[in-house]
Parts: C-alpha cells; sequence; structure tokens
C-alpha cells in the first residue's frame, strides 16, 4: 500500500516529519519497506530568471542568456526554443547529475561555440518530473530565485509504501492509517465531513441481488447530467504520486476513493444499460472486461448483470460495455459488499488481480456503504456536477461485529504490561472501539475491525498501541528438578555418526525431498502418489524414496565442473507414502571411484570402502558391528555381486551399502562407478534400560599370554570369507578371543575355483597357561568347524 | 714389571688401531680371554712367593682393567661411528604430502545444533514431526480458516489427491510439530522443532525447501514479557556478541498478539555485521499462541498460555557465517562444502563456545 504524506496530513493532523511518522508506523506494526521522497534527485535544482536572452553570436539555434540564480547572475547558453527574457526556470548548477540525460554537468565552465556557459536550464524531461523535452521548464513567475524545484513543482512528498497484514483490510484506506497514528500519539485524527446529498428523484435504475450470500448489499444512485473530463489538478497529481495513471474524472474520484477509505465503488454508463441491475452468479458467460481481457463467469462468480446479460465481476472488474467516457452524461454509482471468501476464490481461479479486488477479498468496512456512497456523490457533484438521484439499498447491510466481553487484568496476564483501566480505554477509543466498563468491560467493535472477535485480541491492540518496546523481557523461569538431556537417542547418534563419516573424508551435503519422477523409480518409488500437484520445476516433482539421487547428480555436476572425486553424504528423509509414518530418517553417502595417483599408491576406493564407512557412522552410533549379520541388499539399484545389508536378525536392516548397479547410474547419466550406502539411524535398537546405570561391567583381564595360531583353508571361490571367520570364531567361544584374517590368495598351487583364506587365530588362557595337548585340541575344533562351511586345511 | 707395561702398550696400540667391533673382539680373546695372554699372566702368579703376588697381583689386575676400559671405550667409539654412518643413509624426504583430506559437515546442521545448545539450557526439548502434513496440523488448527489469505501467503506444495481427498501438503513451516506436541504432551512444554519446510518459491532470498527453527512455550503464566527475554538471550547467545534488538507487532494468524523481531546490524562492505549500527533487519516472527491454536489441541486458554517463535535457519546460517547466496546451501557443491563447512571434532557447547 502506496501512499503520500500529504494525503495523510489530509486525515492526521500532525507536525511530525517523515522520520518520525515512518517509526510510528513500523512501531505499530505497518511495516514500512521503502519511503521515496521525489525531491531528493531534485535537491540539485533551484528557480531561476532569465534576465536576458540574446542570440549566439555562432549559431542560429542557440541563446545567450544571463540568469539570476542563488548562486549569483551567470551567463547560461542555452538551446531551447522557448528561452526568453522574464521566464522563470529550472536551474542546473555546474557539476549537477541530470537524471534525465544520466549524465553530470561540467564542473568547470564550459565554452559553447566560443561562448562560456556556467550550469544549465533544464525541460521537464531532464528533470523526470514530466515527458516534455521541446523546451525548458516554464515556471510560475512567483517562485523566488533559489527556491528548490521540488517545492515549486509540489513534488516535495515523500511516498511511503508499507506490508498491509491480512488481518488489516482497513489499511488499505489511508484514514485508517492516519487512526493508528494518532492512536500511538503522533497527531490527531481529522475526520471529515461528509456531507448528505438528498436525491431531487427516486433512482430510474433497478436494482437486486438474488445472492444475499455472496452479495448482501448493492446500493445504488444514479447521478444526471455530469461532465466526464479530465480530473482536477489535486486529484491527478495525488494518484500520480502513488503511481497511478489519472484517466478521466470519473474514473480518477474511484481510485482515489478506494485509496483514501479502503471503499471501491463502480460506475456505470446509464446510457449503455438495458433495464434495471440483477447481482447472480454467473451462468458460463463471456464478457469484456475494462483490462481488456476476456472473462468467463461460472456458477462461483458474482456477475453484475442488466437484461442485456452479464456486465461484469462484481468486486473484481467491471465490463467494457458500460465503462464511463467522455461522452458519458449520467451514471450509476455501485457501492456494494461482496463475501471476501467468495471474491478471493473467483478471483484466484480467473487469474484477475485489481485494486477493489484486493480490498474485497480481505473484508471491506460494512459501516462505510452510505458513507462510501455519500462520499462517491459529492465529490462526483464537485467535479463533474450533475443531479443525484435518491439512494436505493437492494439487500440489507450486514450486521457490526459482536462486542467482546473483556477484562482488563488479561492485558497484564498475556504481556506482564501494567496499564491502568483509563490508559486501556483510551486506546481502544481512539481506535474506534466502544467501550462499557464494569467488572467485565463490553468492548463494541468497530465495522472495520472484523479481525478482533475475542479478548486476545484487544490485548494485543493494547499492546501493540503502548508498544512492544515497553515490554520488559523476563528470562523464562528456570525449570525444577534434574533435567533429563533435550536430545533424542536417534539425534545423539546421528550427530556423531555424521561426525564420523565426515572424518573418513565425506563431505555433508542437504539436498531437495524432492526429485524428478523417473529418478525416483530408480530407486524404488516415484509412485503417482508421490508426485507434487505444483511442483517448482519438473525435475523436482515426486518426493524421494532415497537421499542417493541428489548426491548423485550433485557428484556428476561437481565432476563436470572439473572437480571429480566428489565423496558426499546426507542426513535426511526419506518418504514411501504421504503419512506421518511412511517417513523415515536416512543416513546416505556415496563416493565416486574415480582414481586419484598418489605417491604411495592408490587408494583404491571399492564397494568396501562404503563399508567402512557404514563401519564407521555405525559404530559410531553405538552399534554392536560385530554381531551384525551380512544378507543382500535392500532395492534393487545396488549391483547384484557387489553389495549387502547390515542386519539385527533377518529382517532389521540397519543398512545396504556397495557398488551401485550400472544401468542405475547410467540412466541418471552418472559417468563413473559409485559406491555408496544407506543406513537407517531409526532401525538401531533402543538403549538398555536406564536403570542399568552408566557403570560399566568389571573388567577381567587374562594372567596368561595369549597364543596366536596360523591356520590356512581351501575354500571354493564364492565362499564368504566372514562365514568361514565366524565358524572359526565359535569353534571355541571361551578360549578364541579373535580371529583375523590375513590372507586371500588364488593362483599357483591352489586349484581353480577355489582360493585360499589364511587366518590368525588368538587364544587367551583365563585359568592356566594351554598345553601343547589343549591348543592342538582346539586347533582339531577349529578345523572342524571351518571344514562345515566347506573349508579344508591347505596342505 | 717391565714386562706389563709392554704388554699394556701391545694391546693400547693394537686397540687404537682397531677398524672395526669384530677386531676388537679379536683383540679382547686375544688379551682377556680363558687363553688370552692377560690371563695366562694372571695364571703364573699361583707360582709365585707371597711377596711377589702382593706385588703382581694388583699389577696384573691393573693390567686387566686398563684393558678392558680401553677395549670398552673403543667399542664405544666404534658404535657411534656405525650409528653415524647408519643415520647418513637413513633419509627421507620429510616433504611428502600425507593423509587425506577430511569431510566436513553442512553450516545448516551447525546452526541447528548451536540453536539446540543454546536452547536445552533454558530447559527446552528438540520435537520432530512429518514433512508431509494434513491441512489440519498445517493450517486448520493453527487458526488459518479455510480460505483464508493467509494460506496464500504461504505458497504452498501440495500432493496429488485422489477425487474427494483433501490434498496433502508439505509442511509451510514446522509449527505442525508445535501442534502434535500440544496434542500429545501435557503442559508445561517447552521445545523447540527444527526441520525442513517448504514454499513454493524459487529465487536469490527463496528456495523451494528451506529450514526452520520454531519454539513453543505453554504452561500457566507465562507472558510476553517472556517471550521476549528468551528470544534476546537467544539471539545474542547465537551470535556471540550483543545485539540490540527491536519488537514490533505483526500479524499471524496462529498467535495473538503477534510480533516481529528486528536486530541491529550495518554493512561493512559486502559483509553484514549483526549487532550494532543504524539498520534493523526482520529475523523471526513470534507471538502468545492464539486462543483458537490452543482450543484446537484441548488446551483450555483460561488455563494455559504461552508463546511461540519461528525463525529461518538457512538465512541466519548465512548472516552468521557470511554465505552470499541462499541456493547454494543446497547444491552439494564441493568447494562451497569444502570453504563454509565445518570441522566434524567441532562440537557446538556452552563451555568452548558455539563455533
Amino acid at each position: 500500500m502506496k501512499f503520500t504524506l500529504s494525503w495523510l496530513k489530509k486525515h492526521l493532523k500532525t507536525e511530525a516529519g517523515i522520520d518520525e511518522i515512518v517509526k510510528a508506523m513500523t512501531l505499530a506494526g505497518l511495516e514500512v519497506e521503502e519511503v521515496e521522497n521525489p525531491a531528493e534527485k531534485l535537491a540539485a535544482f533551484s528557480v531561476a530568471k532569465v534576465l536576458t536572452a540574446e542570440k549566439h553570436p555562432d549559431a542560429d539555434k542557440l541563446k545567450v542568456c544571463t540568469v539570476e540564480t542563488r548562486d549569483g547572475v551567470k551567463q547560461i547558453v542555452c538551446g531551447a526554443p522557448n528561452a526568453r527574457a522574464d521566464m522563470t526556470v529550472a536551474y542546473a548548477p555546474l557539476g549537477a547529475y541530470i537524471p534525465g540525460l544520466d549524465f553530470s554537468l561540467d564542473k568547470k565552465p564550459r565554452k559553447i561555440r566560443g561562448v562560456e556557459s556556467s550550469g544549465m536550464m533544464c525541460s521537464g524531461k531532464e528533470l523526470e518530473v514530466d515527458e516534455d523535452a521541446d523546451g525548458i521548464l516554464d515556471l510560475d513567475s512567483s517562485f523566488d530565485v533559489g527556491t528548490s524545484i521540488a517545492d515549486a513543482l509540489g513534488l516535495n512528498d515523500p511516498v511511503i509504501d508499507f506490508e498491509v497484514t491480512p488481518n488489516r483490510p482497513d489499511w488499505l484506506g489511508v484514514d485508517s492509517i492516519a487512526r493508528d497514528l494518532a492512536a500511538v500519539g503522533v497527531g490527531e485524527l481529522i475526520t471529515p465531513d461528509i456531507p448528505k446529498t438528498n436525491g431531487s428523484f427516486p433512482c430510474p435504475v433497478d436494482i437486486k441481488t438474488e445472492v444475499p450470500e455472496a452479495c448482501p448489499t448493492f446500493i445504488g444512485r444514479v447521478i444526471k447530467g455530469v461532465k466526464n473530463g479530465p480530473s482536477p489538478q489535486w486529484l491527478q497529481d495525488q494518484l500520480k504520486a502513488i503511481g497511478l495513471r489519472p484517466i478521466s474524472a470519473l474514473v480518477d474520484i474511484t481510485n482515489f476513493i478506494t485509496y483514501d477509505c479502503a471503499r471501491p465503488l463502480h460506475f456505470y454508463d446509464t446510457a449503455k444499460l438495458q433495464g434495471g441491475i440483477t447481482v447472480r452468479m454467473g451462468k458460463d458467460e463471456t464478457f469484456d472486461a475494462l483490462d481488456d481481457k476476456t472473462y468467463i463467469a461460472t456458477s462461483e462468480d458474482v456477475a453484475i448483470c442488466d437484461e442485456s446479460g452479464i456486465l461484469g465481476l462484481g468486486g473484481i472488474v467491471g465490463g467494457e460495455s458500460t465503462g464511463c467516457d467522455e461522452s458519458t452524461t449520467d451514471i450509476l454509482i455501485e457501492c456494494a459488499y461482496f463475501d471476501p471468501l467468495t471474491i478471493r476464490r473467483s478471483a484466484k481461479r480467473l487469474g484477475v488481480n485489481s485494486d477493489a479486488k484486493y480490498r474485497f477479498e480481505r473484508g471491506v468496512d460494512t459501516g462505510f456503504l452510505l458513507g462510501g456512497m455519500d462520499l462517491a456523490t459529492q465529490m462526483v457533484l464537485d467535479i463533474c456536477g450533475g443531479e443525484a438521484s435518491e439512494v436505493l439499498i437492494a439487500g440489507e447491510v450486514p450486521t457490526p461485529p459482536k462486542a467482546i466481553e473483556f477484562d482488563p487484568m488479561r492485558v497484564t496476564e498475556l504481556t506482564g504490561l501494567s496499564l491502568s483501566d483509563d490508559e486501556v480505554e483510551v486506546i481502544l477509543t481512539k481506535l474506534g472501539f466502544g467501550v462499557k466498563r464494569g467488572p467485565v468491560w463490553t468492548v463494541d467493535v468497530p465495522t472495520w475491525r472484523r479481525d478482533c472477535s475475542e479478548a486476545a485480541d484487544l490485548v494485543e491492540e493494547v499492546a501493540r498501541i503502548h508498544g512492544y518496546h515497553n515490554l520488559e523481557a523476563v528470562s523464562l523461569p528456570p525449570l525444577s528438578g534434574r533435567r533429563e538431556p533435550t536430545a533424542t537417542l536417534t539425534q545423539n547418534r546421528t550427530r556423531l555418526a555424521r561426525r564420523a563419516l565426515a572424518e573418513r573424508g565425506l563431505s555433508e551435503a542437504i539436498t531437495w525431498s524432492f526429485a524428478l519422477q523417473n529418478h525416483c523409480r530408480l530407486f524404488g518409488g516415484g509412485e503417482d502418489m508421490m508426485l507434487l500437484d505444483n511442483p517448482i520445476s519438473s525435475d523436482l516433482d515426486s518426493m524421494r524414496p532415497s537421499a542417493l539421487i541428489h548426491l548423485l547428480l550433485a557428484g556428476q555436476r561437481n565432476a563436470d565442473k572439473g572437480y571429480p572425486r566428489s565423496a558426499l553424504f546426507e542426513l535426511g528423509p526419506v518418504y514411501r507414502g504421504t503419512e506421518p509414518g511412511d517417513q523415515s530418517l536416512s543416513l546416505a553417502g556415496m563416493r565416486r571411484v574415480e582414481t586419484e595417483r598418489h605417491w604411495a599408491g592408490e587408494c583404491e576406493i571399492t564397494a568396501l570402502s562404503a563399508k567402512a564407512d557404514v563401519f564407521a557412522a555405525l559404530s559410531a552410533m553405538g552399534a554392536n558391528i560385530d554381531n551384525l549379520m551380512t544378507l543382500e541388499a535392500i532395492g534393487d539399484y545396488w549391483h547384484p555381486g557387489r553389495s549387502a545389508s547390515l542386519r539385527m536378525g533377518p529382517k532389521n536392516v540397519l543398512a545396504s551399502f556397495g557398488e551401485l548397479h550400472p544401468r542405475v547410474l547410467k540412466a541418471m547419466g552418472i559417468e563413473c562407478r559409485v559406491v555408496a550406502f544407506e543406513i537407517w539411524p531409526e532401525n538401531l535398537p533402543k538403549q538398555k534400560m536406564k536403570s542399568a546405570g552408566k557403570a560399566k561391567s568389571a573388567l577381567s583381564l587374562s594372567d596368561f599370554m595369549p597364543v596366536h595360531r596360523d591356520f590356512a583353508f581351501i575354500v571354493a571361490e564364492d565362499t564368504k570369507a566372514g562365514d568361514l571367520i565366524r565358524a572359526a570364531k565359535g569353534a571355541d567361544k571361551q578360549l578364541i578371543s579373535d580371529v583375523s584374517l590375513f590372507d586371500v590368495y588364488q593362483g599357483q598351487g591352489v586349484e581353480d575355483g577355489h582360493k585360499s583364506l589364511a587366518i590368525d587365530v588368538t587364544i587367551t588362557p583365563k585359568d592356566a597357561t594351554l598345553t601343547d595337548k589343549e591348543i592342538d585340541a582346539i586347533s582339531e575344533k577349529i578345523i572342524a568347524a571351518v571344514m562345515k562351511v566347506g573349508g579344508r586345511l591347505r596342505g | 714389571m717391565s714386562d706389563i707395561a709392554a704388554t699394556k702398550d701391545k694391546y693400547a696400540a693394537q686397540i687404537a688401531g682397531a677398524e672395526d667391533l669384530r677386531v676388537l673382539d679379536d683383540i679382547r680373546v686375544a688379551a682377556l680371554g680363558k687363553k688370552g695372554e692377560v690371563s695366562k699372566m694372571m695364571q703364573g702368579l699361583g707360582k709365585m712367593s707371597i711377596d711377589e703376588k702382593k706385588v703382581m697381583g694388583p699389577a696384573l689386575n691393573g693390567l686387566k682393567n686398563d684393558i678392558a676400559a680401553l677395549i670398552e671405550a673403543k667399542k664405544t667409539e666404534l658404535e657411534d661411528a656405525a650409528l653415524d654412518a647408519a643415520l647418513a643413509s637413513e633419509t627421507m624426504d620429510m616433504t611428502l604430502p600425507v593423509g587425506s583430506p577430511s569431510g566436513t559437515l553442512h553450516p545448516v546442521q551447525q546452526v541447528m545444533e548451536e540453536m539446540a545448545v543454546i536452547f536445552s539450557d533454558m530447559g527446552f526439548s528438540v520435537a520432530e514431526g512429518p514433512d508431509i502434513e494434513d491441512d489440519f496440523h498445517n493450517f486448520t488448527a493453527l487458526n488459518f480458516p479455510p480460505g483464508h489469505p493467509a494460506r496464500d501467503m504461504h505458497d504452498t506444495f501440495f500432493m496429488t489427491s485422489q477425487e474427494g481427498e483433501e490434498p496433502k501438503v508439505l509442511r509451510t513451516h514446522t509449527s505442525p510439530v508445535q501442534i502434535r506436541t500440544m496434542i500429545n504432551q501435557k503442559p508445561p512444554i517447552r521445545i523447540i522443532a527444527p526441520g525442513r519446510t517448504y514454499r513454493c518459491d524459487s529465487d536469490q532470498t527463496h528456495t523451494p525447501m528451506f529450514h526452520q527453527v520454531e519454539g513453543l512455550v505453554i504452561d500457566k503464566g507465562i507472558h510476553m514479557g517472556h517471550l521476549k527475554g528468551v528470544l534476546m538471550d537467544f539471539v545474542s547467545a547465537f551470535f556471540e556478541t550483543d545485539v540490540d534488538v527491536q519488537f514490533r507487532p505483526h500479524h499471524f494468524p496462529f498467535t495473538e498478539p503477534s510480533a516481529e523481531m528486528d536486530v541491529r546490524y550495518e554493512r561493512d562492505g559486502a559483509a553484514i555485521k549483526i549487532g550494532q549500527g543504524e539498520s534493523w533487519m526482520e529475523i523471526l516472527g513470534c507471538g502468545m499462541v492464539h486462543p483458537n491454536v490452543l482450543r484446537a489441541c484441548g488446551l483450555d486458554p483460561e488455563e494455559y498460555q504461552g508463546f511461540a517463535f519461528g525463525m529461518g535457519v538457512d538465512r541466519l546460517a548465512m548472516l552468521k557465517y557470511g554465505m552470499p547466496d541462499l541456493r547454494d546451501m543446497f547444491a552439494a557443491d564441493t568447494r562451497w562444502l569444502a570453504h563454509y563447512g565445518f570441522d566434524p571434532l567441532l562440537q557446538a557447547n556452552l563451555a568452548s563456545g558455539l563455533s
């Protein structure tokens, strides 16, 4: 909402300057977005008088003038045809920036065809105050030399633009802005006296509304014999100052009242009306609107009709067919109320915006229907002349908002402010509320404040006008008793896991929760139910089933820019459905397999690098990684032979990892192999009961030296090392404390289709040093156990 | 006796001339070994008279000790020389590059951790909720009546829906978490709700996905002065400097009274310094929870009241750590992550500082 300081001052008697007003607005909740004073760019220019104007000795079209300026008498060479002696002009001193020409004058006098010139006399276009470039500004001779040009042109008037919150449609009129400023003490509200015009004849146009929900009231009046020409200068200036284009007196009057008191109106040329006006819902009719567009009014839209059919969309946009022009002599003034929700839906569906719609959809003042008609009548009669009919009221004026039962103690209870009852009453009264004091107050709500319906609303009004800067800041009272940690188990676990992954060289990213549907399908999602109805772009149209999608795309983008070897991870949600339980937390990461040359040899990235990442993250989260089952990976986007999942029991999957399926990568345009993992932190078991305490179990240390024995087994090529190690470990759970794999060999000495796995078994005696016999017995057990998984001792 | 002196001289000369430890050991055996010359000389003592023994005994012992000492000294000398020779060849180029590059943590996560630390100190727990929400939790319960203009200001993303079904939405704020908390938990309530939020908007200062942290306090006797106190405490703690703030009225459907908080700032070239200066910048919205919101959650506004606040995490991260463009936050450019990311060893806490 834009308005000028001078416009405000028609409603507010104040000595306050622009800065004070802007500050008061901000502190009262009218958030000022911009203040622009056209005078600022005109600061260099001032009024001057031409004393003499002679033809330039060497140029036919130039004149040499002596000019009385605030800098003394100057000689200025001027090319304007209208330059003459005794003219009052706009003077630009040396060095001044000329906005319309976008350059600055030289700082020293310069010679034009041999004659020295000190400064410039400007046209309206050069100052960007009008379009006239044919001659220099010819100002009223009453201005004194040195007067600022902004003052001479009436442009010293700051324009304020502020944000109107949806609860305050009344702020879309300058009068309500003035009321709030008066309440905070910036000035005194001027309530203009709107004279009531009694019509001299009955309204000749019949009006009825058939849709009392959508259009409860339509007040009409005809004014005969108007003359519609350009509106007076003051009105044109006032509209131009806030960026509205003056059109004709009648149009300018409706625009003025729309901004002056948030009261949209519509004027019909009665000569173009056929019969009476009926307000009804549309019947899929087409009409040409005043905004040069064509609309179809459906049964959802309010249609203003005459006997010929639809004329316009009520409250949104008028029709071309009955619009006023210069030949208009008789008009029908419409001052109506439309249901905000109906207007809103209509305008949204039809994609129309207008100053009227903007106000009706937020709700206009139901108490200013007749007042608005009176103001419009008065302005038309004043500016365009004519004779007014009586007012015809179709439908009923909506009832005023309900009074609020109010205990002024609520102010203190909700805000901590302690204000006296009198102070509370003064604030409410200044805002237009009617206060009836008693044990509980009854507060009447003004018709323009339908946002207020209960005590909390009144508390806000009181606090807002008293000022939030007067609220006393109080720290929260501390909670009693011992504090539990405020983070959840999963939050704490992932905090550590993220750090473990970063320590391993992966960088944390955050990527979109939505992705391309086709990419989602590659990762087991992308169902139609996961599509967004209104995606921001077609490549982000589906809720992601995996956090890997964008990490892969980002990795490729980085490589394309010349930065290969991305290693990224992300902690974030993935979605299998739209219910709250369908969302799970994923800790996913990937490393692109792009060779890096290193003097110490390459650190090769394989599917097992992803396994190491998973182990680092899981152990950071406190999972017992020794006891996990390694089964096939979940999802068919993994490489069939180089992937696996880690599970606690056959069903509870903690993570999948490995190389990604080359076909999936190709479909996504990923140009190298990628190893990746997906960890599901919420699947980790809960912590042990708190009653167990924080103390660790007692440490039991053996006094006896551990014994190491090495074994090499021949197994089939596809035998899993993990199975062999587990078998060996299980051979004697008491004495075998560790089994480590130290060699995997295929080649000479091992038959085709087989491999040799060599393990180092640590045997830790508990009670006594083991005899050779005992150690041999354990060795036998190990060999027997490994045999069960298909291994035989290498000869 | 002259024999003794001669023997000593002989061996002293040999020891001095020994070139390595092996030669030295041969000399030791020849002189002091069981069958060595000095040993033999000492065996001769048995045939001597007591008087002779008194003279020769100590003399021979002296000889033995002298030679042993010479050998020991020479041995140390030779060992040192050998070690020096070995060290001279044991060199390494200490400029060879080592180690693997470490990854970084995302600044948005860092900032959310910082916020959790600050609010935890005031007794707030961290609550979470789903991103895909229903109309009730995202709007209706928050006092956005159907068709309310404020709904439009949210640029809501809708999920596709079956005919006749109310479409699900991507939450436009983390306020639905407040609703879920108030429905499921009895006051007193002190929570913050960090998380992803979504609005259908994209330019230099808006991304279709962003992060919010909201706070909620519900109890008896909590008023707007507490709200102001908490937020003033928070903002100075977060920016790790004294920050001058301004509260001014605003409108949100879910709070009444509603406010926005501005912080003072000044521009220093391209950088923005928060805390002092001539300009105000809005950083968060807040207010007393609207009675309709309390009612929608089954709480009696006559008994309980409290406040709520919400702020954009990404923007606060940019203000504190100087990232110029919001869109870069979610692009996963490795150069950006390396530059603006945080060391994983860093853990925001009040004892050592936030960052």
